[in-house]
């Protein structure tokens, strides 16, 4: 989807501002939400792909407020809720310290054989070389991708094959694993950004098979 | 301002704890579990992990080939592997190119060898900039890259994760690889900044 996660290339957001001696969670909730996540997702509640397009489908003033951890919890809440696990109601009454109301829901049993391994082994030959010139799609899915919007239409060279992987536009909707290989490809700056690209500057960016097309050098 | 200074932090803390609650009485997850999980990432995991890999690099080319060519497996040899380190590329810093790695999409990061991100690198700020001003936003961190210097920047957009090979700085000739580990910091292993000598950089 095209969201305010997508943020390779905006303009407006000012300076990087690092924080001196940071430490790892800010505050006791992170460290338990972080937590949390893992585990539910290694429980089979939920995967990657879904986790990441939760975060995705918050609003978007609320992705920019509430902090990674913030984005976290909501994503979990909005996962077990989906699979049946803990409701949005349970939790607000258990915040409120009021009764669960009615009878407790019972959480459904994890999934088996979970593992959050992604990597899958293919026996048909990468569809790429490395050294080969290739255009990213131009499409627009309204669900998961990760293809990122400063990329799409654009024409860049293979520079790795990277192994096959599950595709996540498909296995964040419960359409299957579809795997398939990646490849980092390597876009010239002024490809990108046209005459305002930094001189001597390219983005290598990891694009699925099925987000790119052959390209000539005469287009 | 980073991020996490916005927002009522207090009501995701509530809203935390009613959740792990609920989780624990329906005898999904136990407290001792989130306990380990969060004491491995607070002290287990971190920048000290990729300093030694990087140390080993220094001092062992035979080591350092095979961290080029098959990262996953190098770094595992030293021990470290896990969530979000399932394949690793390392890029290697030379005089003539400097790599530096962002994930725009949200904030994939090598776990293993680096920890968890600081909220520098998850912050909208160096993920919508860093791919389209590298040498703006690096120079505005301090680290100034002179105009023969190429920039290649790595945004992590699949499950693939980056780590930077910085270059050993010269001075370092005599050290050990022990020695040399406190010279790597863990901005330099994202690619923002240079190793330091260890009296300039506090451990992350």
């Amino acid at each position: 989807m095209n969201g305010i996660h997508d943020l390779g290339g905006m303009h407006g957001f000012g300076p990087v501002k690092a924080e001196a001696n940071e430490p790892v969670f800010h505050a006791t909730w992170e460290g338990r939400v972080f937590a949390l996540a893992n585990l539910c997702l290694g429980l089979g509640f939920g995967n990657i792909d879904r986790f990441r397009h939760a975060i995705e489908r918050l609003p978007p003033a609320t992705y920019l407020t509430v902090g990674y951890y913030g984005r976290w919890l909501a994503a979990l809440e909005t996962l077990l809720a989906e699979d049946g696990v803990v409701g949005p109601a349970e939790i607000d009454a258990r915040e409120q310290g009021k009764p669960l109301p009615g009878p407790a829901i019972a959480a459904p049993a994890p999934p088996e054989n979970v593992s959050g391994a992604a990597k899958r082994a293919l026996d048909a030959a990468p569809r790429f070389r490395s050294g080969q010139l290739v255009r990213a799609r131009n499409i627009n899915p309204r669900g998961h991708t990760r293809l990122p919007r400063y990329v799409r239409g654009k024409r860049g060279v293979v520079a790795r094959v990277h192994p096959a992987w599950v595709f996540p536009d498909t296995n964040a909707h419960a359409r299957g694993e579809n795997p398939q290989y990646a490849y980092a490809v390597r876009f010239e700056a002024a490809e990108l950004w046209g005459p305002e690209a930094e001189a001597g500057t390219a983005m290598h960016v990891d694009l699925f098979e099925s987000y790119l097309e052959p390209a000539s050098g005469n287009e | 301002m980073s991020e996490h200074e916005h927002g009522p932090s207090d009501r995701r803390a509530l809203r935390a704890e009613a959740l792990e609650s609920l989780l624990l009485e329906k005898g999904l997850v136990q407290p001792e579990t989130i306990d380990a999980v969060v004491r491995h990432y607070e002290q287990d995991v971190g920048p000290m992990n990729g300093a030694k890999v990087v140390a080993r690099a220094w001092t062992d080319p035979a080591y350092k080939r095979r961290l080029l060519e098959n990262g996953t497996a190098a770094i595992a040899e030293l021990g470290f592997g896990g969530p979000q380190g399932e394949h690793i590329v390392v890029v290697e810093n030379t005089p003539a190119v400097h790599n530096v790695v962002v994930c725009t999409l949200c904030s994939c990061y090598p776990w293993p060898v680096l920890g968890l991100p600081p909220s520098w690198y998850k912050s909208p700020a160096f993920r919508s900039r860093v791919v389209r001003e590298p040498r703006a936003v690096l120079a505005e961190m301090g680290l100034a890259l002179g105009p023969d210097v190429a920039i290649r920047v790595w945004d992590s957009s699949s499950e693939v994760r980056y780590l930077v090979l910085p270059q050993r700085p010269a001075g370092t000739e005599g050290l050990r690889e022990a020695e040399l580990a406190a010279w790597v910091n863990r901005d330099s292993m994202i690619g923002v900044s240079q190793p330091t000598p260890p009296q300039d950089a506090p451990r992350e």
